[in-house]
């Protein structure tokens, strides 16, 4: 599949978005009174999410062919993952507008009525992220995105970013500590890297799910192979579900891949657990650039690799 | 949410009007849909004859070629040097007072300084009219380098042909031969035919080194190597008449087969047919037998000698001990049954023997046997006798009988019409060869020895065909006092003295054409113009009038040397093609090299007439013809373009140059344009272009006054006309009483007299006999042995010259081209629609071939004649001979030409052949055209592979033709109408 | 409108006879002829005589080569695509806007291109390349079944069948109620073994293409006596023909 930049640009930075906010509402047990009566050390963390989440949103707006129709899409949520992914996106938004009034007002998050805003974003968040997932993951037609660890990669994802970015921008300090981040950083690692591994290695073995024959109609004993195209140029559909990335290109990508998104956010993690750190920020966000960058990659790969039924006609 | 309300009652135009369609030569009916002016949708026409409401890509894609940016928008002169595409826009009085001018110089000069020759049109009714009254001989259209092999090899042997002279009976076939056929002229009533024969069960058999399009829906896939099909032929005609698998009593009905032919060798007489005093051919009955009275007396000695075999040695008797008279009688007699084996000595005591014993001899050799020919033919042999098996059982043991009473020309009843269902049809992979006529011939012998001309499931004629045996029309040779030639310049040669030589022999035409070197070139030789014209050979001319013919380019062999050849000068610095003038619709090619551009309409604005004197669009049962019309409002047609039909322009030329016929006494023009000569003009009292609504009421069909309001009658039967043929007249119809006279009725012939078909042709036998010496016209010298050899009487085959004259360890390869269903030589490409569908062709080799050279798909290869390289990208795959290489024809462009950016794939990657196809042989003694007819030996090609680096693009590449590149807008057709009511 | 509709009893769709289509490509431009200005007008064409031009198509004709089995010789195959108007498509309820939807009455599906908001995600869902996005038009484009002919009582009623149907000149190409087993196209189905294509990912799609027949190649000798097994080095084989009767 053709991996455009916008919906990569998308589904990483509004996937980190959501983990920042999860994160963040996971948070407000662990924080001190004086935080959790403020607000105010909320606020970043939530306007961080909401600058992602927005960037994200409008770059996929933007990539659309009638944007200014985007509003359209919140109306078929009965049975469209994307439609319901917009609903939801929205939906958040009332959590974090009460949080953004509640602080400003200082109004303590600790009320019965935060204790719901912050149930809600926290859930909100992760499903939307699995509503952006489930977009991909619906679609048979492109195999590797209907594989059945696609859901998990985006919320892994989602939190493993989020949580990096959470770290870095100070929310360790009310809670956890170095330990605690480096371990939730070790965790997140390791755990968005073996899903790749076995999403990879799948992926790797499967075959299309159909055949030229049967795209053909045509009796499986017999060998098919192309004689002419429809049109010699390329056209929508080469273009869109024909792209083909070299083998070659595709292992070394992955490599980077995980590179950035796991081996060095762990190694970043490792001296944070070992050595007494007053100021860990740079290697966390060392850590958290990397796999916003890594996660990049991910993605990109995640279409650059997928194949679409379609391409047994070609 | 509700469904969306759709309006689906929207009438699809505002107007709808009914024309011929001219994407290509098929000539279908089409309904041309308007909306606010524009076209809006164009569909076949149900009720037309030709296509019966379908339609093809390129009849679809007329829109974009209508409004193709490459159109021509006014009357050009050349500024720049010639082939450099630099012009000026004229006004059109200044263009054709230069036409005028220079044409009239030259016909004060000597006529026969102008070459006028047309291409792709339909108009050689008119062309070839006016050719005849500006009095030049070198005229012709493009059927030399088309098919001309086909039309000659068929008029010469049924009076009628393949190409679009005739067809298969689709109703009635049980076994349908394609031999060599990629789209062919009939293209949808071909395809329409084999859509039926895949329901009817026929077996379709592909004789084709490709497998694509209709090979792909063959029941069988012969993959012959190319040029050979005559062998394969010959092969076939050995099995048929070693299992005795022949309709004797339909050859000696309507054949020659019993004709006796003179056996005098070293004579003057030899080969020719024993005539009694009044000319008739004779033949041998038994003395016994009652033969009906014959009409007149024979000539002197009427009883001829007892019938002797040839076994060598003195002569046995052949029916020892019981001997029996032979009486010699006209070969036309009815109720006879004469012998069709033997010698017979004739009165004079000439030995003769019929035409089958020539016919029996000759390929039950056994260098014919399918074991023989196996090897060369690239075909198992068990495969050519099988199939020989398979075709005999179809004609012979199939029930095809029409329960058609049919009386025949000697007035016997026929209670019904006993059918042969094994049809035949044959292109250009038969006819561009330089063994073509020869093995188109033998594609008619194999037909006749199964008695499948004109039965029933058989190849049918369509009107006007059959003709006489050859057509009486001999081309013209000489000028009147009024400048005008006694005859139009193409017609039919019936022996050595119609040739068009001088006193030396050497030919007197440009084209070479009816020459010693091509005698029957019947259409004329239009790729031996450009490079005769420029050498002078026979002699210079003054303007070469082009119409229609991408002559630099798609339609020429050699182009390199024809594009230099064009732009050539002299020691004094001038063209030596001194004036160029062309008419082309669009910026194709070879406009680059004119003079003077005089620019057509489309198809869709101007009025034709597709005529039964031209190339009839009749089918098997009923004649046709039809008109186009200009559709489109006059301001519509007029915006931002100032073009002209080319055929009013002709006329108006006529009149400027005050010839006779298009000229009034007081000096003012005939007529006032095309429209108004289709309708006025009469070839021969009563017979005018269309055969429709003749009469002053419209009343007569074929023949009759003209009538001043036929274009309108035209015009509301949908843009034709077509009458039936009777029920009883649709088979046999070359002796067929009913047929004749209908026939001779509508003005299709002159007499309704049967068409006896030609196994054995005396015509060539005549030429024979000059090169041996005989006769008032002779050949030079050293054509004689050329002459001799390529005459011969009966089907013979002889290796393709490019592959006699090279060896197969320098080109082990044949290479050849296809048409694309969708493309239209040149013109496709333009178009919008079209062009994406195929923007550049690839070179496709077999993978066994490909692996012996190291070639991988999509590699580049190098591909080397004896006359130069190309450099192209090459495909793998199985779908065909291994030991050819193809690709579609006229897909590769100059860059620059026909408004496409000079980057285009076309040009950049894509290619022609024709790079590598000389206009010579490779000994240089001769045109690269087949010895009888001229055609042009296209598939002759003998080429060598071998793997390139990998390339930016194509080679050999030109200089672009100067041009700006089109603009990269979107093209948003049809959003106007979405928008209006 | 994402939501299928209830399964319509009508189901309107192609019949494509795969033994009969000779790769033409007519089909395929007749269609862009007629949707250029129809309802799903224009088909925008991209540099069209330019580059690297590209097109809308709602149809497109594709070749193959089949290699051979003992049984059967190599084979060229044309198989022209385009949309199967299938009866459970997920391109229907991907779409987040109901722009995208299949018709209650007769199962057509089709793009209401004033919803579209241009997201591909149709595009993606449907396995058949069906939908061809225009990025000039920022709207998805696909096959409408010529709805806007079907029915429209100002084209005769003999012509009231899509634009490919109509142009097909081997007459591939067929066209009916589905739904109605007694209707032409579904005996032809019948008949001929008509098969859905791709049917193991669940759209289940209406259009039927009709597999290419056996060909004959060499199969069945047909019945013919035996060859008289002439000695053709000696001419006396002329012979049997002397004393042939026969009728002039
Ligand atoms: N390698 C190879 N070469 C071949 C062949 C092959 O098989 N292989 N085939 C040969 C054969 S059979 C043929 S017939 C030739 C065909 O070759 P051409 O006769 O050259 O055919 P086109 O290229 O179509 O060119 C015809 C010209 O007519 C112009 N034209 C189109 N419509 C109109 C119109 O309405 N009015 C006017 N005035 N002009 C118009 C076009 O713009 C074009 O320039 O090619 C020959 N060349
Ligand atoms: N779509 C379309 N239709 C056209 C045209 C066009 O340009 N486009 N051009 C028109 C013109 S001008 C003409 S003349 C006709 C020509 O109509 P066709 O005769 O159908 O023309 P070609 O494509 O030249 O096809 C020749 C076929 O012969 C095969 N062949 C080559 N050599 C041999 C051989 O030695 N033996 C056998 N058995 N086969 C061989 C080739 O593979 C090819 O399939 O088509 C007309 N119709
Ligand atoms: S075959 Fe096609 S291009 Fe040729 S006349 Fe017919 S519809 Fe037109
Ligand atoms: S073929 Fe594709 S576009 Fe058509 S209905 Fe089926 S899934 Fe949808
Ligand atoms: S592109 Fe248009 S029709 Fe397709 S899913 Fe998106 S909104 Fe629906
Ligand atoms: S039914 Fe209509 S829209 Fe669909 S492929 Fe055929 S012509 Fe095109
Ligand atoms: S028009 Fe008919 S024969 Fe031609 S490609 Fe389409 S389906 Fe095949
Ligand atoms: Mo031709």
């Amino acid at each position: 599949m053709h991996p455009a930049f916008s919906v990569i640009f998308f589904t990483t930075l509004s996937g980190a978005g959501y983990g920042l906010w999860f994160w963040t509402m996971v948070a407000i047990p662990l924080l001190d009174d004086q935080a959790r009566h403020s607000g105010l050390a909320l606020l970043v963390p939530l306007a961080l999410g909401f600058v992602l989440v927005a960037v994200g949103l409008s770059s996929s707006v933007l990539h659309l062919g009638k944007p200014l129709r985007a509003w359209r899409a919140f109306s078929q949520w009965r049975s469209s993952w994307l439609s319901r992914e917009g609903v939801l996106a929205m939906t958040t938004f009332v959590p974090l507008a009460y949080f953004a009034a509640a602080s400003f007002s200082r109004v303590p998050f600790s009320n019965g009525l935060g204790g719901v805003a912050a149930l809600w974003l926290a859930v909100g968040s992760i499903a939307t992220v699995l509503c952006t997932a489930m977009i991909y993951a619906s679609l048979r037609p492109i195999p590797a995105w209907s594989h059945r660890l696609v859901p998990a990669v985006y919320l892994v994802f989602a939190l493993h970013t989020g949580a990096l970015i959470a770290l870095t921008i100070g929310l360790r300090t009310f809670a956890i500590g170095n330990e605690g981040a480096a371990l939730l950083i070790l965790l997140t690692s390791m755990l968005a890297w073996r899903l790749k591994r076995r999403y990879w290695q799948d992926i790797d073995r499967g075959v299309l799910p159909v055949t030229r024959n049967s795209a053909l109609g045509l009796p499986a004993d017999r060998e098919i192979k192309q004689f002419e195209r429809p049109h010699t140029e390329a056209n929508y559909l080469t273009k869109e579900m024909g792209f083909v990335l070299a083998r070659k290109h595709s292992r070394r990508l992955r490599l980077i891949a995980v590179l950035l998104f796991a081996l060095v956010p762990a190694l970043c993690a490792l001296p944070l657990w070992f050595v007494p750190m007053a100021h860990p920020t740079p290697l966390l966000a060392l850590a958290c650039a990397s796999a916003l960058l890594g996660t990049f990659v991910e993605r990109w790969l995640f279409f650059a690799e997928a194949k679409h039924v379609v391409m047994t006609y070609y | 949410m509700s469904e969306p309300s759709l309006d689906l009652q929207k009438p699809v135009g505002d107007e709808l009007k009914q024309t011929t369609c001219y994407m290509c030569a098929c000539r279908c009916g089409i309904n041309v849909h308007l909306r606010d002016g524009k076209i809006r949708y164009i569909e076949g026409n149900p009720a037309h004859p030709v296509n019966r409401g379908v339609l093809c890509a390129k009849g679809s894609a007329g829109i974009m070629q209508h409004y193709s940016p490459a159109r021509l928008r006014k009357p050009m002169l050349r500024t720049g040097e010639r082939g450099a595409n630099e012009f000026r826009e004229i006004e059109w009085d200044e263009a054709l007072t230069l036409a005028a001018t220079w044409l009239g110089e030259t016909r004060a000069r000597d006529p026969d300084r102008l070459a006028f020759f047309t291409g792709r049109d339909q108009s050689q009714a008119l062309t070839g009219w006016w050719a005849q009254q500006y009095g030049t001989i070198n005229y012709a259209a493009h059927g030399g380098f088309c098919s001309v092999n086909m039309a000659a090899g068929g008029l010469y042997t049924l009076g009628g042909s393949f190409w679009e002279f005739g067809e298969p009976d689709w109703e009635h076939t049980r076994y349908l031969m394609l031999w060599g056929v990629a789209e062919d002229h009939d293209s949808n009533p071909i395809k329409l035919g084999l859509g039926h024969l895949k329901g009817s069960g026929a077996k379709i058999v592909a004789v084709n080194p490709v497998r694509t399009g209709y090979g792909a829906i063959a029941d069988e896939w012969v993959g012959i190597r190319p040029g050979t099909d005559g062998l394969f032929a010959f092969a076939l005609i050995h099995e048929l008449l070693k299992a005795d698998r022949i309709d004797l009593d339909y050859l000696v009905r309507y054949t020659n087969a019993h004709w006796l032919v003179v056996q005098n060798p070293g004579g003057a007489d030899d080969g020719l047919f024993a005539r009694d005093a009044d000319g008739q051919a004779l033949c041998a009955v038994r003395g016994d037998a009652t033969a009906s009275p014959h009409p007149r007396p024979l000539s002197p000695g009427e009883r001829g000698d007892e019938i002797l075999l040839p076994l060598g040695e003195g002569a046995r008797r052949a029916d020892e001990g019981n001997a029996v008279a032979t009486n010699l009688i006209p070969a036309n007699t009815p109720d006879i049954s004469p012998r069709i084996v033997g010698d017979v000595t004739l009165p004079d005591g000439r030995r003769a023997v019929p035409v089958f014993h020539l016919v029996a001899e000759r390929y039950l050799d056994p260098q014919y046997a399918p074991d023989a020919v196996s090897d060369r033919c690239g075909i198992p042999a068990d495969t050519i006798r099988r199939i020989a098996r398979e075709i005999a059982a179809a004609a012979f043991d199939s029930d095809v009988n029409l329960p058609v009473a049919w009386t025949d020309t000697h007035g016997r009843r026929h209670a019904s019409m006993r059918g042969r269902p094994v049809a035949m049809h044959a292109m250009r992979g038969i006819s561009a060869h330089s063994n073509g006529f020869h093995t188109c011939r033998a594609l008619h012998l194999l037909q006749l020895l199964l008695g499948a001309v004109d039965a029933p499931g058989s190849f049918r004629y369509q009107p006007p065909f059959p003709r006489p045996i050859p057509p009486a029309n001999r081309p013209g040779k000489s000028r009147g006092a009024d400048g005008k030639l006694d005859a139009p310049p193409l017609g039919f040669i019936h022996g050595p003295e119609d040739l068009l030589v001088d006193a030396q022999g050497q030919p007197r035409r440009l084209d070479h054409a009816y020459s010693w070197s091509y005698p029957l070139a019947v259409h004329g030789m239009l790729h031996t113009v450009i490079r005769n014209a420029w050498a002078g050979d026979p002699n210079t001319i003054d303007v070469l009038f082009l119409f229609m013919a991408n002559m630099s380019w798609n339609s020429a062999m050699n182009t390199t040397e024809t594009m230099r050849w064009l732009t050539d000068k002299d020691e004094h610095g001038e063209y030596r093609i001194p004036k160029i003038i062309y008419s082309d619709a669009y910026a194709s090619e070879m406009t680059a090299y004119a003079d003077l551009v005089l620019p057509d309409t489309t198809y869709l604005e101007r009025f034709d007439a597709i005529s039964l004197l031209d190339r009839p669009i009749s089918d098997a049962d009923c004649a046709s013809d039809a008109i186009r019309h200009p559709v489109l409002s006059a301001p519509e047609q007029a915006a931002g373009r100032d073009v002209r039909g080319f055929q009013s322009v002709l006329l108006d030329l006529g009149a400027r140059l005050k010839l006779p016929a298009m000229t009034e006494a007081d000096g003012t023009p005939k007529y006032r344009d095309y429209a108004d000569y289709i309708v006025r003009h009469e070839r021969a009292p009563g017979v005018g272009l269309l055969a429709g609504w003749r009469g002053e009421d419209g009343s007569q069909s074929g023949k009759g006054a003209p009538n001043p309001a036929q274009l309108e009658k035209y015009i509301a039967n949908g843009g034709f006309w077509r009458e039936a043929i009777p029920a009883s007249a649709r088979y046999y119809k070359m002796a067929n009483r009913d047929y004749l006279e209908w026939s001779a009725k509508l003005g299709f012939i002159a007499k309704p007299e049967p068409v006896v078909l030609q196994l054995y042709s005396e015509t060539l036998q005549k030429f024979r006999l000059a090169a041996q010496g005989h006769g008032p016209v002779q050949p030079p010298a050293a054509q004689r042995e050329r002459v001799a050899t390529y005459f011969d009487p009966l089907p013979i085959w002889y290796e393709p010259f490019e592959g006699a004259q090279t060896t197969v360890a320098d080109f082990p390869l044949s290479a050849v081209t296809q048409r694309p269903p969708f493309m239209y030589h040149a013109w496709g490409s333009q178009n919008a629609w079209l062009r994406q569908i195929t923007a550049r062709n690839y070179l496709y080799l077999h993978p066994s071939l490909a692996e012996k050279q190291g070639v991988l798909d999509g590699d580049w290869v190098h591909v080397d004649s004896h006359h130069g390289r190309i450099t192209v990208q090459a495909k793998l795959v199985a779908n065909m001979q291994p030991d050819t290489v193809w690709t579609w024809n006229a897909i590769g462009k100059r860059r620059g030409a026909w408004k496409l950016s000079k980057n285009s794939p076309e040009s950049k990657q894509g290619f022609l052949l024709n790079h590598l196809i000389s206009d010579i042989t490779p000994r240089g003694d001769y045109a690269n055209a087949d010895p009888v007819t001229g055609q042009a030996a296209w598939f002759d090609l003998r080429v060598r592979l071998s793997k390139a680096e990998a390339q930016d693009g194509s080679s050999p590449q030109f200089a672009p033709l100067a041009g700006a590149d089109p603009s990269d807008a979107p093209l948003r057709y049809g959003a106007m109408f979405r928008k209006s009511k | 409108m994402t939501a299928l509709p209830a399964v319509s009893k009508k189901k309107l769709g192609l019949v494509i006879d795969l033994d009969t289509c000779v790769g033409c490509h007519a089909c395929a431009v007749s269609c862009k002829e007629w949707n250029a200005g129809g309802i799903a007008g224009p088909l925008t064409d991209e540099k069209p005589y330019g580059d690297d031009p590209a097109g809308v198509w709602f149809n497109r004709v594709h070749s193959y080569e089949i290699e051979a089995l003992d049984a059967q010789p190599a084979m060229t195959l044309h198989f022209p695509r385009s949309c199967l108007h299938c009866e459970t498509p997920a391109c229907v309820t991907v779409c987040p806007t109901g722009a995208s939807y299949k018709r209650a009455e007769d199962g057509i599906v089709l793009v209401d291109e004033d919803k579209c908001i241009g997201c591909k995600l149709c595009s993606w869902a449907c396995p058949y390349g069906a939908r061809e996005y225009s990025p000039v038009e920022g709207v998805m484009k696909k096959c409408t079944l010529c709805v806007d002919r079907i029915y429209n009582e100002n084209i005769p009623e003999a012509s009231r069948q899509p634009a490919c149907v109509q142009a097909c000149p081997t007459r591939a190409r067929h066209f009916g109620d589905l739904g109605d087993e007694n209707s032409a196209v579904s005996k032809l189905v019948a008949e001929r073994g008509g098969v859905a294509l791709m049917p193991e990912l669940g759209y289940a799609p209406v259009n039927r293409y009709l597999p290419p027949r056996a060909r004959r190649a060499g199969a069945a000798t047909p019945a013919s006596p035996p060859a008289e097994n002439l000695e053709t080095k000696e001419l006396p084989s002329l012979l049997r023909w002397l004393d042939r009767a026969l009728s002039r």
